[in-house]
Parts: C-alpha cells; sequence; structure tokens
C-alpha cells in the first residue's frame, strides 16, 4: 500500500476535516441564525442580504418573550415535567436495567426485545387512545398527563443503556461486596451505581433532552397555559397576523440553554456511555 | 484463624451438570493449600462454595468447628481476591483496602489505623490516594491482597489471583504472596491452573480433574509418588514421559517399544503390584531428570532414543528424543499455557550441559531407577 505523509497546509485541509467543518456548519448554522435572530429587531431580522451580525442589537425580544407571552410559565412547566420524568425514568430504568441484566430470569430476552420495540413505538399511533384515557381519568391538563408517558416512553431506552452498562461491570466486584459485608442495596449504591454513573448521564440526558423538546402529546393533553410546556407554548406565540420571529427566537434561545449546559457539564461521561458496550473493556 | 473442612461436598448446577463430586478436604489452622487442575476441573468452584457465592448441593462444609452450608458470604468470617481483583474503580486505594471495615461500621480513626498498617504490609503507603487506575498491575494486585488482609479473616480464599500479570511479576508475586501468607499465618485456599505456581506455593496440594480430587498431598510427594497417570502428567515441567510398555514374565523387566529394560531389584521390591502384571500392558512413566546422561559407561538400566532436539539451557539440556513405543497422553492433563516442551520430540530427558549429545544422532540415556513409575492403563492407577 502506497503512504504519502501530508506535510505542511495539506495535513490542516484534507477531505475529512473539510467533511467535518461543512457537518458542523450544517448544523451550527440554524443554531447560529437562531441566535443573531433573537437580538435583532423585526424589520432587520427579514432585510435582504440577511444581517450576519445584529447591528444594532436589542435584548427586547427576551424581555417580550417573558413579560407578554409568559415564557415563564412555559419554562417552569417544562422544568417540572422534565425532572420529574427524568428522575422516575432513571430509578425505575437502574432497577429494571439491574434485574435484566443481573438477575437469572426467563424470558429475558424476549421481554428486552419487547422493551426495544416500545422504545421504537410511534407516539402519534397511540397519542388518540391516550387522549380519551387522560380524559376519562380526568388527568388532562395537568402534570402527571405529561410525567407518566413521558416516563413510559423513555423507559426501554433507558433500560436497555443501563443493563449494558450494568453488564459491563465484573460481577467480582457485586461478590467481593457481598462477602465484604455490604447488602443488596449497599451494593448497588456504594459499587454498582458510581461505575454506572456514565451510563445514568446518558440515559438520563437522552431523557431530559426527549422530554424538553416533546411536542405531540404537550399540546394534545394540556391545552391551559398554566400547564404548556415550552414545545407548545413557542408555538402559540403571535397572532393570526404577525409571527413575532425574534420573539420566538430569543425564547427558543432561552430553552436551548438548559440542554445545553449538561451536555457541556457531562460530555465526557456521555460519550464514554455512548461507545460502552462497544467494546468489551 | 481456624480450619476448613469439606465433607463429601458436591455441587450439580439445575442444568445437571455435575461441577464438584463428593469433594473432601481439611485444611489445617494457618495451612496453604493450594486446588489446582486444568479449567473446568471444579476447582473455583469448589472455591466459590467455600466463599459461600455457590450454593453446596449436598455435603458439610466447616470453617473451625461451625457447619456453614447457610450462612452468609459476609458471616463465614472469609476474605476472598478474585483473579480481575475486582477493585472498586471509583475508591482510592486507601477506600477500597478500607471498605469492609467502613461496612462494620468501625470507628474512622481505627479504620485508618489499620489501613496504613496493611498499606506498609504490602509497600502501598505512598499510593494509598491514588485510584486503582493509576496504579500497575502488580499493585493492583497488592491492593486486592491488602483488601483481604485488613479484614484479619480466619481464611484466605484466592482464586488465580496471578493470572492476570506477566510472566515476570508472577514470579515475584509468587514468593510475596507465599510471604505474606507466612507472616499473618491465615489458612488459606489457593486456585490455580498452574502447577508451578502450585508446587511452589503450597504447603499441600489438592490436583482436581472433572470434578473429582485426584490426589491431596504435599507438593514432593505429587511429584514422586503419583496416584495415577493424570496426577503424574500433570504435575512436573517438562512432563513426565509417559509410554506404552509391557511386563516380562517374572516381571524382572518392562518392554518399551523394541527395547528392554531390566528391573534392579530395588524397583521390583517397591513396585511389588508389577508382579500381578507379568505379561500385561502397563504404562512406564519416566521423569526427564530420571534420563540423566549417558548410559555407555553406567551399568543399569537404559533407554536409546533418536535426538531430535537439543535445547542447551546453561545449567542442563533439554533432550527431545524418540523411541519406537506410543507416548500415552492423560486426558485433559495438558496446560495450554505451558510450553509444549513435549512437541518437538516424543520424549525428554533432561541432562548434564556436558553430555556428548547431538541432534540428530541416536544416544543412550541411563534411567534412574528409582524414579520408574508404572502405572495400569486401565485404571490409571499407579502400580506399587
Amino acid at each position: 500500500m502506497r503512504t504519502r505523509k501530508r506535510t505542511g497546509w495539506r495535513r490542516i485541509v484534507n477531505g475529512v476535516n473539510i467533511a467535518g467543518l461543512i457537518s458542523v456548519l450544517f448544523i451550527a448554522l440554524p443554531l447560529y441564525w437562531m441566535t443573531i435572530g433573537s437580538f435583532e429587531t423585526p424589520a432587520n431580522l427579514a432585510s435582504s442580504p440577511p444581517q450576519w451580525f445584529p447591528v444594532p442589537g436589542t435584548t427586547a425580544n427576551y424581555s417580550t418573550a417573558f413579560s407578554q407571552y409568559h415564557f415563564w410559565i412555559f419554562f417552569r412547566n417544562s422544568l417540572i415535567v422534565t425532572i420529574i420524568a427524568t428522575a422516575l425514568v432513571l430509578a425505575l430504568g437502574t432497577l429494571a436495567g439491574y434485574a435484566l441484566g443481573r438477575t437469572p430470569m426467563r424470558g429475558k430476552f424476549s421481554l428486552l426485545v419487547v422493551l426495544l420495540m416500545i422504545s421504537v413505538f410511534p407516539e402519534i399511533a397511540i397519542i388518540a387512545p391516550l387522549y380519551l384515557l387522560m380524559r376519562e381519568i380526568g388527568w388532562l391538563n395537568s402534570y402527571q398527563a405529561l410525567i407518566l408517558p413521558y416516563t413510559a416512553f423513555n423507559l426501554p431506552f433507558a433500560i436497555w443503556i443501563l443493563r449494558n452498562y450494568f453488564l459491563g461491570i465484573p460481577k467480582e466486584m457485586e461478590e467481593t461486596g457481598r462477602i465484604d459485608g455490604a447488602g443488596p442495596l449497599r451494593t448497588m449504591w456504594s459499587i454498582v451505581l458510581p461505575q454506572a454513573l456514565p451510563g445514568l448521564f446518558t440515559a438520563g440526558i437522552f431523557c431530559f433532552t426527549a422530554c424538553w423538546t416533546e411536542f405531540l402529546m404537550a399540546l394534545t393533553f394540556n391545552a391551559q397555559t398554566n400547564f404548556q410546556t415550552i414545545p407548545v407554548g413557542i408555538a402559540t406565540f403571535g397572532t393570526q397576523d404577525i409571527t413575532p420571529f425574534p420573539t420566538i427566537f430569543a425564547a427558543s434561545v432561552v430553552a436551548v440553554i438548559p440542554i445545553g449546559i449538561l451536555v457541556f457539564i457531562f460530555r465526557k461521561f456521555v460519550i464514554s456511555g455512548l461507545t460502552s458496550g462497544a467494546v468489551k473493556g | 484463624m481456624a480450619t476448613v473442612s469439606l465433607e463429601q461436598v458436591n455441587k450439580v448446577y439445575p442444568n445437571g451438570f455435575h461441577a464438584v463430586h463428593d469433594l473432601s478436604l481439611d485444611i489445617a489452622d494457618g495451612e496453604f493449600m493450594v486446588l489446582v487442575g486444568p479449567s473446568g476441573c471444579g476447582k473455583t468452584t469448589a472455591l466459590r462454595m467455600v466463599a459461600g457465592l455457590e450454593d453446596i448441593s449436598s455435603g458439610t462444609l466447616k470453617i473451625g468447628t461451625r457447619t456453614v452450608n447457610d450462612v452468609t458470604p459476609k458471616d463465614r468470617d472469609i476474605a476472598m481476591v478474585f483473579q480481575n481483583y475486582a477493585l472498586y474503580p471509583h475508591m482510592t486505594v486507601a477506600e477500597n483496602i478500607g471498605f469492609a471495615l467502613k461496612l462494620r461500621k468501625m470507628p474512622k480513626t481505627d479504620i485508618e489505623a489499620r489501613v496504613k498498617e496493611t498499606a506498609e504490609i504490602l509497600g502501598l503507603t505512598e499510593w494509598l490516594n491514588r485510584k486503582p487506575g493509576q496504579l500497575s498491575g502488580g499493585q493492583r494486585q497488592r491492593v486486592a491482597m491488602g483488601r483481604a488482609i485488613v479484614r484479619e479473616p480466619s481464611v484466605f480464599l484466592m482464586d488465580e489471583p496471578l493470572s492476570n500479570l506477566d510472566a515476570k511479576l508472577r514470579v515475584q508475586m509468587r514468593a510475596e504472596v507465599s510471604r505474606i501468607q507466612r507472616r499473618i499465618n491465615v489458612s488459606t485456599i489457593y486456585v490455580t491452573h498452574d502447577q508451578i505456581e502450585a508446587m511452589t506455593m503450597g504447603d499441600r496440594v489438592a490436583v482436581m480433574r472433572a470434578g473429582l480430587l485426584q490426589q491431596c498431598d504435599n507438593p514432593q510427594v505429587l511429584y514422586d509418588h503419583p496416584d495415577n497417570l493424570f496426577v503424574a502428567a500433570f504435575i512436573g515441567s517438562p512432563a513426565m514421559n509417559l509410554y506404552e510398555a509391557s511386563v516380562t514374565e517374572g516381571a524382572a523387566a518392562v518392554r518399551v517399544g523394541s527395547q528392554q529394560i531390566d528391573l534392579p531389584a530395588s524397583v521390583t521390591t517397591a513396585h511389588s503390584g508389577l508382579a500381578a502384571f507379568a505379561g500385561k500392558r502397563i504404562v512406564l512413566g519416566l521423569r526427564p531428570e530420571h534420563l540423566p546422561a549417558s548410559g555407555d559407561a553406567r551399568p543399569g538400566p537404559t533407554l536409546t532414543g533418536d535426538v531430535d532436539l537439543v535445547e542447551a539451557l546453561g545449567s542442563e539440556l533439554m533432550v527431545h528424543f524418540t523411541i519406537d513405543a506410543k507416548r500415552v497422553q492423560a486426558e485433559g492433563a495438558h496446560d495450554p499455557d505451558a510450553e509444549d516442551v513435549a512437541a518437538a520430540g516424543e520424549g525428554v530427558a533432561r541432562v548434564d550441559p556436558r553430555a556428548p549429545v547431538k541432534a540428530g544422532e541416536r544416544f543412550t540415556f541411563a534411567i534412574d531407577a528409582d524414579g520408574m513409575q508404572f502405572f495400569d492403563p486401565e485404571t490409571g492407577l499407579a502400580i506399587w
């Protein structure tokens, strides 16, 4: 095989790097457009050719979103629903994943396949029966109307991630724990969970993002402003005549921030979580 | 400190696999007992039953005077070192060592003192604040030992603790584990598939095969007087040369291929059972060192073979040779990790480095007659 050592500028400018750059631009450009748009006046945003920098900039869109459009209510609702659902998913997913990964169980494999099928099940297929159910039990316009389905929908994937994580922890660690005198809960808490943290973060961030951005159920089950979440709230900005794009952009920027912070803090864990199980360490 | 006794212990898995058959062993106070055998022989299962990590299907297990069949692992007063060390990666060395004490709710200052003392025994003092990931293989191994020592258990259980180390470190740690065990003088059951480890470390060695105990004795007895073909073939490196042979009428000689080896009176007296095999087939066993050097000048029995290969080790020559008799393999005795010294020829002799042996020539080896072993080919049992 002929190999050529790249030198000078050829080392930096090569096919792979350019492809990478194009991909990043492709993903980052809408975010950039949204961010600068949130600082523009409506007139400037619509100008042609488009402005690449908001001159003159304004923060009025942000205050409008919060004061005029009750954005803080949507934000609060999203936080409540997402945090509780994520916590439930992690708690249940840890227990189920551990059981499926470690304990001898009849029909374990079929159960895992069913879980995988559920996790790819299209939401829209069951939204109507779910709506009727929620109406029947009087849960429409409530937090639990979202928390419960979000937990159910995100649990299978979390169980899969966590189960694979638990499988990767040598059994001998738990056995050492047993000999050392740790009971099952202590073993779980002090020995297993600390090692499964990357898996917990990965599952947690996937679940958080899925709940934070979910639209269909939020729109269907909670029509009252008091229980609407961010995606639905932003969609109701504006009227028939005007769509306040800069304000929508501003709200969207605020909506993206929590996810950005989470991913930034836990990025190492998430990356190791996504690749774990691929190679038996 | 305590004795451990296994009486007719069996392990049958739910799928019907009988992993350990009627195992009876007594481990004395402070004794270093090694369980050795090829993989799948039940040695690890036996150890795990002592630890309480596997249920005992039938039989009695006693630690000290107490029957512990149904006692949980933590209440058996044992400590175990695993093959992969099983260190907690999120805890420092000190936390790893002190974890069991913390579970016992020992005061913090006492834990610190005990951990420090243990670290000193093991030479780990300067690594106490490191995480296991920052340690070398040998250091991790020592932490695993430390975690066991710190609890001051009555019994130590070790499951192939050295097999993850490279060859050089393994030899070093072998000595260190023995030294520590003698220093703290705790009854120890040590599982390994490596017969050299077993021979060098054990006060006594129990050889297992397919769930059955073959022989349990001190290493020298195992080596000199193996009870059966399996033990003969498994213990010793290079392995014992085993050939199909037959006993002549009158049991005064054995025929190996086309050669006749006259048996001195000392041998026929020591192996009086040979008389019953007169005219019958047997298996003849000769350890490499019992074929010492040129037999031309020496009186007594000899064996002549075609030399295939001569390996000079400095202190001795390993001579690989072929004779016209069929070599016997004891099933399962072959250690896949060991160097296959017999591959070059059908037999191996350990010869004085000055002996005039050349590859491609015929050579006559003296036979150290007292080292000859005889086995019944039907039962595999030694003939005495």
